[in-house]
């Protein structure tokens, strides 16, 4: 292929306008906004369903919603995860519930942040929420153990109560996806 | 005589000093006004607004590991850095910061060595930084400071010529070549920039290749050269490579106040002669150095602006442009200054 060389005019040929135009330019930029985020500080906003670390949630009444049936633990990828499973203790309270995991580990350090535990889990018991920045001196405290990660996770805000009600929920009880606590509201397809 | 010598050992220990002070603190302007232009912040967390950041660079830089690579000429890569920066705090020595300094009846004056020939003192000692940067290209045994190493010894050799040639000029008209005398004569005249433009401009563009900064800082060229001659070198002695650019950046920026800048003096009384009274000595000396930082900025400034030079285009500037122009400069300078003699 020819290149087109295009015929230059003296100045051109000297540099010189041009270096003063592109020194104009960068001198212009000093008073100018700034677009560095001051980090640790400052944290990036985050999108609703941004992947961070993998954490176990609670309902709304504080029951722990996971029921060790060991689903994330078989599909996880890098092996993360390991649970052991154990019969719930106060079977008076919700006894539709018949098993809760009496350890829960994920290391931090082999999660890839798939997001494949979230997808698998029947229960919705585990979610990747906005930890980002996973930080430790030393390999055991990256193993988060059951504690740290309901401590984590919080509590969920949906309307997917499965051990509450023995039967159907009352009239009126939300069904559906909830966001911020409140459901939302199913926009009308067009027919 | 004993007082003398001590005077004069002060002289030099303030001067390396407040130069080493500054090439520190090129080194934070240099971060924080690219970071400017780019619209970024720069470095903000040592100390206040992070004016402490040199002081942790230079901390970092001593403690990391010195690595002399096993393939490495290991006499001349380890003179190599020192070679590169004392050449640098050496030229410091004939540029005069200020007029004099009268203290309890002793006249000091404002310049280290006051010598007859002192730019060519100057070029005589900065250009041997040369040998510096090409020891290290060809002591490190690898193929990109290699590269780097003949790619400076070629630009130095081409610019250096320019360098020279372009102040000839100045000292027809100063009549000296005494810096101290060149400066007096700017202050009783005018600055010399208004009536040799062209020379400063071509002694300009000859500092940027002289000391190796953007566009033409083929010797290190990051992205080609993986930082050309200095790509061995880590540590103290990286530091030294480093220190040793800022210092004659600080030289060069020195060199086109005292020549075209007026020096220390400004035009107006009583800071245009040579001071009587302490107060405008000291009043020079921060002339002298806000000039200079003026300068500092620039090539800063141009750094972060313009692309580099392609080597041919580097070379045909240099030998085919610059140094033709100059002696028609001398040739012309020499006619005006006949025609005004007579």
């Amino acid at each position: 292929m020819q290149v087109q060389r295009p015929k230059l005019t003296f100045w051109e040929r000297t540099y010189i306008p041009q270096i003063l135009k592109g020194m104009w330019i960068t001198i212009r930029h000093l008073p100018m906004k700034k677009f560095t985020r001051m980090y640790p500080e400052e944290k990036p906003k985050l999108l609703g369903d941004y992947r961070g670390a993998p954490t176990l949630v609670k309902d709304p009444e504080g029951r722990v919603k996971c029921v060790s049936c060991q689903l994330c633990e078989f599909v996880c990828p890098p092996k993360a995860i390991r649970i052991t499973p154990g019969f719930r203790a106060d079977q008076a309270f919700d006894s539709n519930v018949e098993k809760e995991p009496k350890e829960f580990e994920i290391d931090m350090l082999r999660c890839i942040y798939c997001g494949y535990c979230e997808e698998v889990c029947p229960e919705e018991a585990i979610f990747l929420k906005n930890d980002f920045a996973i930080t430790g001196y030393k390999r055991e405290e990256l193993r988060f153990n059951k504690q740290k990660l309901l401590e984590l996770g919080g509590v969920q805000p949906d309307s997917i109560w499965k051990w509450k009600y023995k039967g159907a929920p009352p009239p009126g009880t939300p069904i559906g996806p909830v966001r911020d606590g409140k459901p939302v509201e199913k926009k009308a397809a067009g027919h | 005589m004993m007082l003398e010598l001590l005077g004069h050992l002060i002289k030099i220990a303030a001067v390396i000093g407040v130069m080493l002070g500054f090439v520190a603190y090129t080194v934070m302007l240099e971060r924080w006004a690219c970071a400017w232009m780019q619209d970024r912040i720069g470095p903000n967390r040592v100390g206040p607004f992070g004016v402490l950041q040199p002081l942790a660079d230079g901390l970092k830089f001593i403690f990391k590991e010195d690595v002399l690579p096993h393939h490495v000429n290991k006499v001349y890569f380890c003179i190599a850095p020192v070679v590169t920066m004392i050449p640098g705090l050496i030229a410091m020595a004939v540029i005069p910061w200020g007029s004099n300094l009268p203290i309890a009846g002793h006249v000091i004056k404002g310049v280290i060595a006051d010598l007859n020939v002192g730019i060519l003192f100057i070029f005589a000692i900065s250009s041997l930084g040369v040998y510096g940067i090409v020891l290290a290209g060809w002591a490190s045994n690898s193929k990109y400071p290699f590269l780097g190493g003949i790619r400076s010894s070629a630009q130095m050799i081409s610019y250096e010529v320019c360098l020279g040639l372009s102040v000839v000029p100045v000292f027809m008209q100063a009549g000296s070549l005494n810096l101290m005398k060149v400066v007096e004569y700017q202050a009783a005249h005018t600055w010399l920039v208004l009536c040799q433009p062209l020379s400063f401009f071509i002694f300009l563009v000859s500092a940027f290749a002289e000391t190796n900064r953007t566009p033409f800082d083929l010797p290190e060229a990051e992205q080609e050269l993986v930082g050309g001659y200095h790509t061995e070198y880590s540590s103290m002695k990286f530091a030294m490579f480093f220190l040793g650019e800022y210092a004659a950046m600080f030289v060069q920026s020195a060199l086109m106040v005292t020549l075209f800048f007026g020096g220390w003096s400004l035009p107006f009384a009583p800071f245009n002669a040579p001071a009587t009274e302490l107060w405008v000595g000291a009043v020079q000396i921060g002339v002298f150095l806000a000039k200079v930082v003026c300068f500092l900025f620039l090539f800063i400034w141009v750094r972060w602006t313009i692309p580099r030079f392609r080597y041919d285009q580097l070379m045909a500037l240099g030998w085919k442009i610059f140094i033709p122009l100059t002696i028609v400069n001398i040739l012309l300078v020499a006619v005006v200054l006949a025609l005004v003699a007579k």
